[in-house]
């Protein structure tokens, strides 16, 4: 009797609440996008989105603002971009090598800063990336000021040609899938489990037997691999990795994203990049365009004082309070 | 020579030249329920801390199953088999009451860090938490959202998480406060119901519920003990009743 009400519940449910039916319409979209939209924008919304799910995983699903992600963010760009120029390596290679090299860089980060929490946490990420930001700023190999330039995209598999918009999207919205398809499975994986637990009651989860630490250092390198994969896959869209990948205020900005769109949620960051992508974008050409950071500033400040959960959180939130059987808005 | 679980030695911890903890010689036999009582201030809670280091002592040494562990991190110390509760209730509030109980057996299962597999494996722990949670009478809550229970059903939901990782012992720190009658009751019966083949050091104030339960008792004093014993030994000893009563013993008798 049950499972039959049950059933017949569930099949009145939204089709959007289908989470299958859902995923599939976005994956149509994304699919389709290319024919509407411009390539480039497209796949610049596509990595930052990546850079803010790969930070929200910390600042959302662990509890702790990191303000050191550009760190993680430039280095995939670098690294990808200095072996494309200089071994020849086809860019799936490239993108994994940078990916590595930001997850490497996570853990030595993370070594240093998982013992601290709040703010102090949030200083020796800042400070370390500072550090990053220096070095990338001395060192020969990125060219300063100027920026590491004409990075190739080269062929992928050694066979398709990417310097066609068209096939670049589509290894971008690859490498997305496979990024955003990894945050996830982590967070509803056994090892989420945990990270839920650490956020809610950490004094309990070590109680419990839990090694705290290597549970946040873990997580940590997760999300610096998944912006490094980011930051890589921008390097190779723009033929370009510059300083502004590993100034502070790209750090900052990720943490923007992430509120804008909604802080703990799959989506939220998702949804945040794409609305700060489309307006810088938008106002890029015209003459607010000087007018680009008091106008993030501005939404910023709306955002925090008056939706606190994001775009996707609140909508979640209203869904969840006004159709409870849309399944909107569960807990994660 | 009796079996001691757990021992300290000369166990002392100094705040910024105030000595909350003072040269304390614990001594837990196996399979008792010990329990640690004293006035406000006169330490309890910062032994429970140092025991499970979330203090480390200042000087001073414990002894766990006869090994050192006075150096050894809190998540392993749980890990041993000595697992505590805290004064307030320690829940997950946004999980269900099942993933509570799931959440402390996963940590035998060795899959705590498997990111790349998906929660459902978990499932098979269903059962076990089901039992677990049928026997302090949560069962019908499994699917509720920690938060909405009722402050002594937490109690039992965090009795129930600890006793899923098995432990020789429990470390309940006032495992009773702020509880009306009934749950007091509750939970007195559940402390009984789960003694066999434990050990549980309890920080407690109810003394109706320490004379019910406790075969041993350690009464603590500005940080020091005062003295240890069965519970007829110590609530006669007039020391005790002066420290813990705040009156006079002869005045006691007299009354």
């Amino acid at each position: 009797m049950n499972t039959l009400v049950r059933s017949a519940t569930a099949g009145l449910r939204l089709p959007l609440s289908q989470p299958h039916l859902g995923s599939a319409l976005l994956l149509l979209a994304a699919l389709l996008a290319p024919a509407l939209i411009y390539p480039v924008f497209l796949m610049k919304f596509l990595c930052l989105a990546l850079f803010a799910c790969a930070f929200n995983l910390m600042l959302g699903f662990v509890g702790m603002l990191s303000f050191g992600h550009a760190a993680f963010l430039s280095t995939g760009g670098y690294v990808t971009g200095y072996l494309m120029i200089n071994s020849g390596i086809t860019p799936e290679l490239g993108v994994l090598a940078g990916t590595a090299a930001s997850a490497l860089l996570g853990f030595l980060f993370g070594k240093l800063s998982v013992k601290r929490e709040g703010i102090y946490f949030a200083m020796v990420t800042l400070a370390l990336s500072q550090l990053v930001f220096f070095f990338y700023l001395q060192a020969p190999f990125t060219g300063g000021e100027n920026g590491m330039q004409g990075i190739p995209r080269g062929h992928l598999f050694g066979l398709i040609d990417l310097s066609d918009n068209l096939a670049m999207y589509y290894f971008v919205l690859a490498v997305f899938l496979i990024g955003f398809g990894i945050i996830f499975r982590t967070i509803h994986s056994p090892f989420g489990q945990i990270l839920t637990a650490i956020r809610e009651n950490e004094p309990r989860a070590v109680s419990l037997g839990y090694n705290v630490r290597q549970y946040k250092l873990l997580a940590f390198v997760i999300s610096a691999a998944l912006a490094g994969m980011a930051g890589a896959t921008k390097a190779l869209v723009f033929e370009l990795e510059s300083l502004t990948d590993a100034h502070w205020h790209m750090s900052g900005e990720v943490v923007l994203m992430t509120l804008l769109g909604g802080m703990g949620t799959v989506f939220g960051p998702v949804v945040g990049a794409a609305i700060l992508v489309a307006i810088a974008t938008l106002f890029s050409g015209g003459e607010l365009g000087n007018y680009i950071h008091i106008i993030m500033g501005f939404i910023f400040v709306t955002c925090v004082l008056a939706f606190r959960r994001g775009v996707v959180g609140e909508f979640g939130h209203f869904m969840h309070k006004n159709f409870p059987a849309s399944g909107f808005g569960r807990p994660q | 020579m009796t079996d001691l679980i757990l021992q300290t030695r000369d166990l002392t911890r100094e705040f910024k030249g105030f000595t909350a903890v003072d040269k304390v010689n614990l001594n837990v036999h196996r399979g008792d329920i010990h329990a640690l009582i004293g006035p406000n201030g006169a330490g309890k809670t910062t032994v429970f801390n140092l025991l499970t280091k979330y203090l480390p002592p200042t000087t001073g040494s414990i002894y766990f199953n006869g090994e050192d562990i006075t150096r050894v991190e809190s998540s392993a110390i749980a890990r041993k088999g000595m697992v505590r509760s805290f004064q307030i209730s320690a829940v997950f509030p946004k999980l269900s009451v099942l993933d509570n109980v799931r959440i402390a057996l996963q940590q035998q299962q060795g899959n705590s860090f498997h990111f790349w597999k998906s929660a459902r494996v978990l499932e098979q722990l269903n059962e076990r938490a089901e039992q677990l949670l049928d026997s302090v009478g949560l069962l019908e809550f499994a699917r509720v959202t920690t938060q909405d229970l009722s402050y002594g059903r937490k109690r039992a939901l965090e009795i129930a998480t600890t006793l899923a990782l098995d432990p020789d012992m429990l470390l309940l720190d006032e495992p009773t406060q702020g509880m009306g009658h009934e749950d007091v009751d509750r939970i007195a019966e559940l402390i009984l119901s789960i003694r066999h083949n434990r050990t549980i050091l309890m920080v407690e104030h109810n003394l109706q519920v320490v004379s019910r339960l406790a075969d041993r008792l350690t009464v603590l004093q500005r940080g020091a003990i005062l003295t240890e014993g069965d519970y007829a030994t110590v609530s006669a000893d007039p020391r005790v009743r002066e420290a813990y009563l705040g009156v006079a013993a002869d005045q006691e008798v007299a009354a």
